[in-house]
């Protein structure tokens, strides 16, 4: 405040004094007990020790600073002086004596307040209003400003209940001073009657001054620590709340004082080593902390929500600026509301700052929660659902909104479902995998990787009419279609075993379309590739072996034709079901020629089945040639056109090249009529099922190959009428085996080649990307231009 | 990035505003103001849907020759508007969009502190830190001292009139 002009032994004794009540070591006094015992050893009357507080700042500030100290020392000199009070009366009453202070039996240069023996003077008078409270608070209670009354008041009602009673007992303001406290917190609250006006925290005062009682605790440390905290509430006479100490526990302080002042210089040395201390808690404040919650939240799992905690933290008289700061601070999850972590951590910033301790710009690491039990001051035992609690910080509260009193109740639950909380992401996180695990199952096996299991036509006739007509064509682009149509077979449905796989693998590559599909497929469309394979080498009615694939549904192709396509090769699906791989999509012939021979080598590579199939077939093989032997198809078609006459139609196109591939297969298909006719017959009803995967793949191919070599057309359409009887026979071509194996050769180079495809184009899309970003940022900066030059017509 | 942010509230007076200090801060003030206006415009355009479906970030309000205005809206119509320098042609529209997530997410943090009361000037550091580290990535070849309390608009400490040493 003013200049402060001190005479030497006036700044020793100052100094001095500054030090002794620096218990915090941090240059400010924040009008801890050993400032009020200072002053009430002044002996001055209490208004007179408010008025000096007043006129020194330290009421405005909260806190004794230095040059504030000094000026209410010089003040308190002037008093015992008798002279009035004013602030120019520091600089102007000239040969002041010391300040004197009644010196108790704290050795402390005499200087210490002896409040004691006031504070028993005082009491008397006092316990009226403020039943002998520890002295501390109750400074701050007599004090003072009506404000305090009324928190006071809430105080008192709280307090019994104490939802958000400012803290009974001083928060420890510093490591010693907690000690003392502990004994107080819960005892305090039957003081209420302390002085209305006190600080709230005032019952804290109370509080302890109940259990002080006697408390032989009460260490000198623990009135100022409620001081220290509390002091900035009252700007009531500070002799008011010293005289209502404890006897007792004055005594008791006399006792700790001595201790304290001992360790004064001690403190000072500290100071340094000490700066990280202040935001430690320690035992005795977090069990005090703990307390409060608890009068809060009565539950230490639970939260408190905002608003409580904004009432009761504002009853420190912290400027809600620094209270909003400390919120931040704490408030670890930023859910609105304080857990027990939080709670303390806030408390503990209050203290701090009240006892002069600047606020740190990010919580200090001894004051976060942590997910285990954290601070050091371990007061773990207090506080059973710490642990689940501080999980929960971590697990942000159910609901953010600061105040829902009415979760309170469902907070403790989603507490200690925080490990819940924790178990449930990782649960998360594992389905995840598992999902990714099941799409990478796919990829891993290059055979069926990409394979969906598309029910692959793999007729050996058909295979016959797609290597014919690569042979004829001798052109790969050919190969692209039976990938696309396997796919599209494979789309519609899954369970061609062999020829799935090719398809799958064409499809993915083909089209892109469902490749995902075609993964996930790829595990059953492998087991019952294998399955169906076998059962094809046994051309048992059991052949439609489970379709492994769900039947992929055809929706998610994006060709159209393939839709038809999966019809087409629905039919013939089915009729492959009975003894033939899953045709899934037809493979699509494979426009290989010289494949004719390889897929049947291949088959035997590609799945076991296929061997068997090859072996259960091997007139086959030889039937490839067949391939233009429509005779059988007609034999056969006239079997199964009855079922599929109806999807014929419109597969025929797409049949068509199928049929040419699955000619070979309808013809040996013919030759083991008995076996189709079965696989047919057991396949029939499958067929419809089934028929729609096969279809798919093979469509694509099919279709392409439409394209590229109408030349097979004529040759198709005189099939058309077939191209039912095609599916069908496509379907349970037993020789499916071998075409699948050509299949899957030409289903993996045209998977190769679309997949060098995709890279070109993504590898353009990037491209075209970037000129498109380019592109607007010009247009930006043109518009800008444009602005600039188009008369400022509005804003 | 951002040479300006300010949060304005829903009655359209604003709660935080915030320039690099060494600028004119009435210009940005200035044009805070008017581009409440494109907002506002843009609010009531997509306002025929319900607010749930109106996109919270609007993009450009308009451009100047030197800057360029960015807002966006929350569900409780607080705007958020910043002003970027136009020669900072590296900034796309993620970046702008992702600066105000961030400025929405603290902002909520704000409303989430009961000493908060909503319509209050904002003084939380943690908004200032935030808002501070927008500024100076922008900033960091030029003035790298955008300082947290002389730029920014609402003096914390003059109000307080505790005055304490925060």
């Amino acid at each position: 405040m003013e200049g402060l002009t001190l005479s030497d032994a006036e700044q020793k004794y100052y100094s001095d004094l500054f030090s002794y009540c620096d218990i915090e070591s941090t240059k400010k006094v924040s009008a801890n007990g050993r400032v009020l015992e200072l002053f009430r050893a002044a002996q001055l009357p209490n208004d007179v020790v408010l008025q000096i507080m007043e006129l020194c700042g330290a009421t405005r500030l909260g806190y004794f600073g230095r040059s504030q100290f000094y000026i209410a020392l010089k003040l308190v000199a002037v008093a015992q002086s008798g002279f009035p009070l004013r602030v120019e009366s520091i600089n102007t009453v000239k040969d002041l004596p010391l300040p004197r202070f009644v010196a108790s039996k704290n050795e402390q240069e005499s200087r210490h307040p002896t409040s004691y023996s006031s504070d028993s003077e005082n009491q008397g008078s006092y316990s009226g209003v403020i039943p002998p409270p520890p002295g501390r608070g109750q400074v701050k209670k007599g004090s003072t400003s009506h404000d305090t009354v009324q928190p006071r008041a809430s105080v008192d009602q709280q307090e019994p209940v104490s939802p958000v009673v400012s803290p009974q007992q001083s928060p420890p303001a510093s490591p010693h001073t907690w000690r003392k406290h502990n004994r107080h917190p819960s005892g305090g609250n039957s003081e209420r009657p302390l002085a209305g006006p006190g600080p709230f925290w005032s019952p804290f005062g109370e509080a302890q001054s109940g259990s002080s009682a006697g408390d032989a605790v009460w260490s000198g440390h623990s009135p100022p620590p409620p001081q220290e905290n509390w002091v900035s509430f009252a700007d009531t006479p500070p002799t008011s709340t010293l005289l209502t100490m404890h006897p007792a526990s004055v005594q008791d302080q006399t006792t700790v004082r001595t201790v304290a002042s001992a360790t004064t210089a001690n403190e000072i040395r500290r100071q340094s080593s000490s700066y990280d201390d202040p935001w430690k808690i320690t035992d005795e404040q977090r069990q005090y902390y703990v307390n409060q919650f608890k009068t809060i939240q009565p539950d230490l799992n639970g939260f408190i929500p905002g608003s409580a905690a904004k009432e009761f933290f504002t009853k420190s008289k912290l400027p809600i600026l620094e209270l909003s700061h400390i919120w931040e601070l704490s408030d670890f999850d930023k859910d609105g509301a304080l857990t027990l972590d939080e709670f303390c951590a806030a408390f503990h910033l209050v203290v701090a700052r009240k006892n002069g301790y600047d606020l740190p710009e990010k919580l200090p690491e001894s004051l976060m929660p942590k997910l285990i039990d954290l601070e050091d001051s371990a007061d773990v035992g207090d506080q059973p659902g710490e642990v689940g609690y501080s999980g929960s910080p971590a697990e942000a509260p159910p609901s953010k909104s600061p105040s829902m009193p009415s979760l309170n109740q469902t907070w403790p639950e989603l507490n200690q479902s925080s490990e819940q909380w924790e178990t449930f992401s990782e649960r998360s996180s594992s389905s995840q995998t598992l999902t990714q695990f099941d799409s990478n199952i796919a990829p891993a096996d290059p055979d069926t990787a990409i394979v969906h299991p598309v029910p692959i036509r793999m007729t050996p006739s058909k295979i016959h009419m797609q290597e014919m007509e690569l042979k004829r064509t001798g052109s790969d682009h050919t190969n692209p279609t039976s990938p696309l149509l396997v796919k599209t077979s494979d789309l519609s449905e899954e369970n061609k075993i062999n020829s799935s796989v090719k398809f799958a693998s064409g499809n993915t590559v083909a089209d892109g379309y469902s490749s995902s599909d075609s993964f996930t497929s790829d595990p059953e469309q492998i087991g019952n590739n294998v399955t169906r394979q076998r059962s094809h080498s046994g051309t048992s009615p059991e052949n439609t072996a489970p379709p492994p694939p769900p039947p992929r549904p055809q929706p998610s192709h994006s060709r159209s034709s393939s839709l038809d396509m999966n019809r087409t090769f629905s039919v013939t699906t089915g009729q492959q079901q009975a003894g033939v791989v899953a045709q899934p999509p037809a493979v699509p012939p494979r426009p290989q020629p010289s494949q004719a021979p390889g897929p049947v080598v291949h088959r035997p590579v590609d799945a076991d089945g296929l061997i068997t199939h090859t072996s259960t077939s091997p007139q086959q093989i030889p039937e490839q040639p067949n391939f233009a032997d429509f005779s059988q198809f007609e034999v056969f078609a006239a079997s199964n056109v009855n079922e599929e006459q109806d999807d014929e139609a419109e597969k025929h196109p797409e049949v068509l090249p199928v049929e040419k591939s699955s000619d070979p297969a309808s013809s040996r298909v013919a030759k083991t009529d008995s076996k189709i006719e079965e696989k047919t017959a057991a396949s029939a009803p499958a067929n419809v099922s089934k028929g729609t995967t096969p279809l798919a793949p093979p469509p694509k191919p099919v279709r392409r190959r439409l394209k590229s070599e109408d030349e097979l057309r004529p040759e198709v359409d005189e099939h058309t009428q077939k191209t039912g009887v095609l599916a069908a026979v496509l379907a349970s071509q037993p020789s499916i085996p071998r075409s699948v194996g050509k299949d899957k050769k030409a289903i993996q180079a045209s998977i190769r080649r679309n997949k060098e495809t995709n890279t070109v184009l993504a590898r353009l899309n990037s491209e075209l990307q970037q000129q498109l970003k380019d592109v607007l940022e010009e247009r930006i900066s043109l518009e800008v231009q444009l602005e600039q030059l188009r008369p400022f017509s509005h804003l | 990035m951002a040479v300006c942010v300010a949060v304005i509230a829903k009655e359209n007076y604003p709660l935080y505003i915030r320039s690099i200090p060494t600028e004119n801060e009435l210009k940005f003030h200035y044009m805070v103001h008017t581009s409440l206006d494109v907002v506002d415009e843009k609010i009531s355009a997509m306002g025929k849907a319900l607010v749930d479906q109106r996109e919270l970030y609007l993009g450009l309000l308009y451009p100047t020759e030197d800057y360029k205005v960015y807002g966006y809206v929350t569900n409780s119509k607080v705007k958020f508007v910043m002003v970027v320098d136009s020669s900072n042609t590296a900034l796309r529209d993620n970046e702008i969009r992702s600066m105000f997530r961030k400025l929405h997410n603290s902002y909520t943090d704000v409303m989430c502190n009961p000493f908060y009361n909503p319509g209050d000037r904002i003084q939380s550091r943690a908004f200032d830190g935030m808002v501070t580290s927008m500024m100076i990535q922008a900033r960091r070849g030029k003035e790298s001292l955008v300082a947290r309390a002389p730029g920014a608009w609402s003096p914390e400490e003059a109000a307080k009139g505790g005055a304490e040493d925060l």
